[in-house]
């Protein structure tokens, strides 16, 4: 077949790494609100008819946000070989932690209400809270180890050697970009409660998202002075190859320079942060006045500019390594062949558009605040 | 046995997807049944098929949400524990995996809640489709986790690239279209229609038993017991071609299931019955039936299928061709785009059993240093246990045929002597419930255990498939994982139960309301329940 010839091998590395992109945005979009809002479900939620309505809240709408999580790693699986086998098996006591939060947090929403036992309900809230918290806040720890680069190496036959362990993770830089994750997450959460519920739910929502959203603007400024001062970038010695065989070990990198010079050679990437400072500055003014669908557009806009900033600082490194530079993954040294991209970008051009439009059906048929008449009413078949 | 981290992250995989798939089948089968339900319901808008919809639709979802939430493990636990296979195959074995996602669960997952939420925001025709929709999700969505399993099986479409050390797509037609993948996909969702088929069944009659939901539980016998014949007569069908395509393919897993040690003549018998021994290669007290092997492996009565004894040998020489590969392979890494013409052509010639001089790896680091002895014990590490393969594959199709008589009986009943059951048909009904299981259980058993020393077969051994981790964290993740999934199990269970004993609860007055109505049209005059109640 030479049909994917029609495309070209570099092309479609940078469509993928997009893509990627696209993928993780999607996910800290959509899955994004639905851990924002159990992280902060015992807090803006007292009595029982109020944390019923705030899980009913994203109660018919987790699951599908969830297959974003999944089908990152199935893409990344699928488009990025060794990004899945290094930072999979690398931060495994980490990934084995998100996947019992990705696990119990399922299981809580459907079971929570299906037994009036307080004990047993006040249970499963916290399982809520804990499957929102955690995830939020070890994805935070990643992306800061990522740009931080991770102690592993690649041997001659590319079996990945992962070096440091589950408390190397948890680095000062890493615990600042866990907590703007964290706390970005809970302002979105908030957003969407702000939109979804009323009265005491509402309020409390607005005032914690607040909070939330001071501490995440503050958080991204520091991470990013971070970055200029402190923390180390990576860059190959050689013009890299991009059409090359996909194997990392082939180009030579060093560390050392900093990240923030990817400012100066592509000046228009300064675009992704002053999204995030902008959404997330607007988000925090309509938590306090605004209108309730604009600021959750804002909340989005916010992420979605962090989220990319992280990726386009780091272009075309995806997964440096900070112990043999030479092992690192990037864009033109870590994908799937030629052939693979294009068959996935075939299925994704087919299927992406239809997932976006029954994706926005189901929310427009949702569309409508729960309130706790709802929930009284309607008691044998909500969460 | 040694708890190396090869053996373990094998327990922890076995562990996780015979759990996983304790939810699975049911999922492919009720998301089917309730679909069917609905579907009655919206076209004879008779309010007890709403009923039925919802009750078993509850059901559902608290299966669904495990069977959703261990996926995740499943998808995750490649590039957690099996690392190397994850590089060394992700460019083929990868993208089923994500197009499941595109294709399949996100239409599954996005729709499921509106089936639970949408009752009053949809009209009746809206959620007929959304039921539906939910119900072609999961059913694609195990054609594409099967189009995977049936690359490990029998990999096509694929080559070795030395420049990058990993397996590459060549062609995404012949990976889709893989034979085995087809059969296996049709053969495992009918066995999930047949394992929902049996719950709804095994969950009325007890009803029946008691003597409480009769209506609903009546007419929910009647679509499960045809739905559920049709399944089981298909699983066997597909398992006969299952057959057939390992009789081709894998051969070693069909030597070793049968437990035939040498090469029979043809048409070679099936063993009914018996014990194997591996040290002693031989079967004892085997009962045999003549033929009926031959035609499963060659659907011939001339051609023959090579025993154990034969393939190890086969094997033998395969390792000796892979260790050429692998000479010609290390030249080639070092030369890189250097290498000589004729050391590429060596490679290319035994490149197809690169992963055979792989199995030497147990026993030596560098495969070209290979003794004799070693060469001969890396070819006997072909042959996949016998006794666990042979009983497990005979407890699957013996379950089979039982369940094509239970779902034929039922059928039978309900068709033509208007749904009269005898107790004993009903009790032994509630007592087959788990039966299904069991069949499904072993089937992976078979498929997987009898896919070993490879995990993809004949390319890639499975002890160096895995990540590089310590004892510690995997004996750590174990400890969790079964901690973790015991609870889920007793909470699952403990629901299941509640809402089975509780019954229908929503549509109930209007559903007993509509019955009373129309009860002069469903019984006869003398006030008995008519012979031939159509299932309105």
């Amino acid at each position: 077949m030479i049909l994917h010839e029609l495309i070209s091998f570099e092309l479609l590395r940078v469509i993928w790494w997009g893509l990627l992109g696209v993928l993780l945005i999607g996910f800290a979009l959509t899955d994004g609100f639905d851990m924002g809002t159990g992280a902060l479900l015992p807090f803006v939620a007292k009595t029982d008819t109020e944390r019923r309505v705030v899980i009913n809240t994203v109660g018919p709408v987790w699951e599908g946000n969830q297959v974003w999580f999944i089908l990152g790693g199935g893409a990344i699986f699928a488009a990025w070989p060794p990004l899945y086998a290094v930072s999979f098996s690398g931060f495994y006591m980490a990934m084995f932690i998100v996947l019992c939060a990705f696990i119990v947090r399922p299981v809580a929403f459907k079971y929570r209400s299906k037994r009036p036992s307080p004990t047993w309900r006040s249970t499963w809230d916290w399982a809520l809270f804990a499957g929102g918290a955690v995830p939020a806040l070890i994805f935070g720890v990643a992306v800061g180890n990522v740009l931080r680069g991770v102690p592993f190496h690649l041997t001659q036959s590319l079996m990945p050697i992962y070096e440091g362990s589950f408390f190397g993770l948890l680095n000062p830089f890493a615990l600042l970009t866990g907590v703007v994750s964290l706390s970005m997450l809970i302002m979105h959460g908030a957003a969407w409660l702000n939109l979804k519920t009323e009265g005491r739910i509402q309020s409390r929502a607005r005032r914690y998202g607040f909070t939330a959203g001071v501490v995440a603007i503050i958080g991204y400024a520091v991470a990013g002075a971070w970055l200029a001062l402190i923390t180390d970038g990576y860059s190959f010695v050689n013009a890299a190859v991009t059409d090359g065989p996909s194997n990392p070990l082939m180009s030579d990198v060093v560390k050392g320079g900093s990240w923030l010079a990817a400012y100066s050679d592509r000046p228009w990437i300064i675009v992704a942060p002053i999204m995030g400072f902008v959404g997330m500055l607007m988000a925090l003014r309509g938590l306090t006045s605004g209108g309730e669908a604009t600021t959750m557009l804002w909340s989005k806009l916010g992420i979605l500019g962090v989220v990319s900033s992280v990726g386009l600082t780091m272009f075309p490194f995806i997964l440096p390594s900070s112990t043999d530079p030479d092992s690192s993954l990037t864009v033109w040294d870590a994908s799937s062949s030629h052939l693979t991209l294009f068959v996935m970008l075939v299925a994704t051009v087919i299927f992406m558009p239809l997932i976006l439009m029954y994706t926005s059906w189901v929310y427009s048929v949702l569309w409508g605040k729960v309130t706790e008449d709802d929930v009284n009413a309607n008691g044998e078949t909500l969460y | 046995m040694e708890l190396d981290v090869v053996e373990l992250s094998r327990l922890q995989f076995a562990m996780t997807a015979l759990y996983h798939f304790l939810f699975v089948p049911l999922t492919l089968g009720l998301s089917i049944l309730v679909a069917i339900m609905e579907t009655v319901f919206v076209m004879t808008g008779r309010p007890i098929w709403r009923q039925m919809t919802k009750f078993w639709g509850t059901l559902f979802g608290i299966n669904f949400v495990l069977g959703v939430a261990t996926g995740i493990t499943m998808e995750f636990q490649f590039g957690m524990n099996w690392a190397y296979y994850s590089h060394y195959v992700g460019d083929v074995f990868g993208a089923p995996l994500a197009i499941e996602g595109l294709m399949a669960f996100f239409l599954e997952a996005t729709f499921v809640g509106l089936f639970f939420f949408g009752w009053d925001k949809l009209s009746r025709v809206k959620h007929l489709m959304v039921a539906w929709l939910v119900a072609i999700g999961s059913n694609f969505s195990a054609l594409w986790i099967l189009i995977a399993n049936g690359w490990m099986q029998h990999p096509v479409g694929a080559e070795f690239n030395p420049m990058t050390m990993r397996m590459e797509m060549t062609s995404f037609f012949d990976v889709v279209f893989n034979e085995v993948a087809q059969a296996k996909f049709v053969h495992t969702v009918s066995a999930g229609y047949v394992t929902a088929a049996m719950f709804v069944m095994g969950v009325s009659a007890w009803y029946l038993l008691k003597g409480r939901h009769i209506e609903l539980a009546r007419r929910s016998i009647t679509v499960a017991a045809s739905f559920g014949l049709a399944s089981a007569i298909s699983v066997v069908v597909l398992g006969d071609e299952s057959g057939y395509d390992a009789g081709m393919n894998q051969k070693m897993k069909l030597a070793a299931i049968e437990a035939m040690w040498e090469t029979e003549e043809a048409p070679a018998p099936f063993t009914l019955v018996g014990i194997p021994d591996q040290e002693a290669r031989e079967t004892k007290y085997a009962i045999h039936v003549p033929y009926v092997m031959g035609l499963i492996g060659t659907r011939s009565l001339t051609e023959e299928i090579p025993g154990i004894a034969e393939l190890v040998e086969q094997a033998e020489g395969q390792v000796r061709s892979g260790i050429i590969a692998y000479d010609a392979l290390m030249t080639i890494q070092e030369q890189q785009n250097n290498t000589p013409a004729d050391v590429m052509e060596t490679f290319e010639q035994h490149s197809d059993d690169l992963g055979y001089a792989f199995l030497l790896l147990r026993y030596v680091d560098d495969p070209r240093n290979a003794t004799e002895e070693q060469i001969v014990m890396a070819a006997n590490d072909t042959v996949p246990h016998v006794w666990p393969m042979f009983w497990a594959f005979r407890i699957m199709v013996g379950i089979g045929m039982a369940l094509i008589l239970i779902n034929g009986y039922f059928f039978v009943r309900s068709s033509f002597k208007g749904m009269d059951y005898p107790r004993w048909a009903l009790r032994l009904s509630v007592a087959a419930i788990p039966l299904p299981w069991i069949a499904a259980e072993m089937g992976w058993i078979v498929a997987e255990y009898g896919r070993q020393p490879w995990t993809v077969d004949g390319i890639l051994p499975t002890a160096l498939s895995v990540s590089h981790l310590s004892v510690t964290q995997l004996l750590l993740t174990i400890a969790g994982f079964a901690l973790f999934y015991s609870v889920l199990f007793i909470v699952e269970m403990g629901l299941m139960i509640k809402y089975i004993k509780k019954g229908p609860t929503q549509d109930v007055a209007v559903t007993d309301e509509w019955m009373a109505k129309h009860e002069h049209r469903l019984r006869t005059h003398d006030g008995n329940v008519p012979e031939f109640t159509p299932a309105e």
